[in-house]
């Protein structure tokens, strides 16, 4: 087998979200259907027109040492902690190199961000202006890259064969899955850790997106406010944390035995090319992904159950994907049950496509699809089979497949498959 | 009143314990800030910027690589020192 066709796997999965501190509390929380949505307490928030957010369930300070968590911006260190879940989830006990099970030449690190270190900078810029120039960290400018939490992570697991961060916003964190499963495609690595991350509850970004009539302005019912697909929709609500993937080589991961949670089949993108931040309307750019998709990866529609949709709960852009989808799949979205899980764990930005990864890849593993909550008044728009109020029975029998969808303003459209084994 | 060495040494190791995470009695003025106590040059950066607003002395970038040990920084705080 050529290195251009090889397999990949998922082996190992990590993840801190506002629903729990690992992927196993947060997988509990999607499938109660619980919202990780609060509101923002503090009289830094006073004056914002959103006044609502959805905050890790865990605080990093409760899980990483001091020494190591104050160097570190909160993006990097979500990413540290879903990396450490993933790497030893996928049955790795020591960096590479240290127990053999892999060469660090051939172990990569692809963790991505939409905005990077921006409360390192913000912060450090108050720093600057109150106590002056001696007590800006020094920490500063390894913190806010936005390469951060990728080098970090790789630093943690002694990846060698390459360490990336490819950046497009909220669509970041499953062009990272992309790129990575492209280096064990392309012979380049055996084994990738990827994800996505994201840490920008901070006033700055909060007033900026809600400036741009983005966000959710539901304050008085912070459980109720993001309701993809819902016709009260009025905006997204801004989450944090991060979800983390071990992806290796099938003949790597045969090798040592490891439990595979499912195939990556492949990626499909494209670029709207329509406006800096606004949805094409018509779906014209995700269908292209889509349909790139199944170009690219063979993937049969009929063998699909499952999208994990990027639905954020705005008005537009919901609309568009179930567009988007039913003119490429056609009749085949008929039998395909949608989730919207952003109406629980609220919009990670580019943390998105790394939590809906660990979500995808759950749905197929444990063949049942993650409710959408709050959709009480079904947009007529909306033409499609969306998984409302409880989780739902994904068919038990023989191979499905599923795919995760992830937009980001610029109009980069990423979609990714996975197929149970 | 001006700190004597061995308040400076408790010092030095309250902040390396701060800052690097090593448990105080670890902070000896014999160790080496970079090879036995885990402070890198940017984490040093912290130290010596701890160290001045402490102990009310300035201690510029220049003579900042001097100081490789624990017992260096408390020389040169004792010196030094408002």
């Amino acid at each position: 087998m050529s290195p251009t066709n090889r397999t990949v796997v998922v082996t190992g999965i990590g993840a801190t979200t506002p629903l729990g501190g690992d992927s196993a509390s947060t997988w509990e929380g999607m499938l109660a259907g619980r919202s990780g949505v609060k509101p923002l307490e503090g009289e830094r928030f006073a004056d914002l027109p959103v006044r609502i957010a959805a905050p890790v369930a865990v605080d990093p300070s409760e899980v990483l040492p001091r020494p190591l968590a104050r160097k570190l911006d909160r993006s990097a260190q979500f990413a540290v902690i879903a990396a450490r879940e993933a790497w030893a989830d996928a049955g790795y006990t020591a960096p590479a190199g240290e127990d053999g099970s892999v060469a660090p030449d051939r172990l990569g690190a692809v963790i991505a961000s939409g905005i990077g270190g921006v409360t390192t900078l913000l912060d450090q810029y108050d720093v600057l202006k109150d106590k002056g120039v001696r007590r800006v960290s020094p920490h500063t400018v390894p913190m806010l890259m936005p390469n951060g939490p990728s080098a970090n992570v790789g630093l943690e697991v002694n990846a060698q064969a390459g360490v990336h961060t490819p950046v497009s916003a909220c669509a970041s964190g499953a062009e990272a899955i992309g790129y990575a499963v492209e280096m064990i495609r392309s012979g380049r690595a055996d084994v990738v850790v990827a994800g996505g991350t994201e840490a920008a509850i901070h006033p700055l970004p909060i007033a900026a997106f809600a400036n741009m009539m983005a966000m959710s302005k539901n304050n008085e019912n912070p459980e109720q406010a993001s309701r993809p697909y819902d016709k009260g929709r009025d905006g997204f609500v801004l989450g944090e944390g991060a979800g983390v993937v071990i992806l290796e080589s099938a003949e790597h991961a045969a090798s040592r035995g490891a439990r595979v949670y499912c195939e990556v089949l492949g990626q499909g993108l494209s670029a709207d090319s329509h406006h800096i931040a606004q949805p094409e309307p018509t779906g014209r750019g995700v269908a292209a992904a889509v349909q790139n998709l199944l170009d690219n990866t063979g993937l049969d529609p009929a063998e699909l159950v499952h999208v994990n949709a990027h639905a954020t709960s705005t008005p537009q852009g919901d609309t568009a994907e179930i567009k988007a989808l039913r003119k490429v799949l056609g009749d085949d979205l008929d039998h395909i049950a949608v989730s919207a899980t952003k109406s629980m764990t609220g919009h990670l930005l580019g943390g998105a496509g790394g939590i809906e990864t660990v979500a995808t890849v759950l749905a197929l593993y444990h063949r049942i699809a993650p409710p959408t909550i709050n959709l009480d008044d079904l947009d007529e728009d909306i033409d499609a089979d969306i998984v409302r109020g409880e989780a739902r029975k994904l068919p038990v029998d023989g191979p499905i497949a599923a795919i995760n969808n992830s937009f980001g303003f610029g109009g980069h459209n990423v979609t990714l498959a996975f197929r149970s084994v | 009143m001006a700190a004597t060495q061995e308040e400076i040494v408790e010092g030095l190791a309250e902040i390396v314990n701060e800052i690097a995470g090593i448990p105080v009695e670890d902070v000896e003025i014999d160790k080496s800030f970079t090879d036995d106590l885990d402070v890198d040059s940017l984490s040093m950066v912290e130290v010596v910027v701890a160290a001045e607003e402490r102990f009310d002395v300035k201690i510029p970038d220049e003579d900042v690589k001097n100081l490789k040990t624990v017992g260096d920084a408390a020389d040169y705080i004792l010196k030094h020192q408002g």
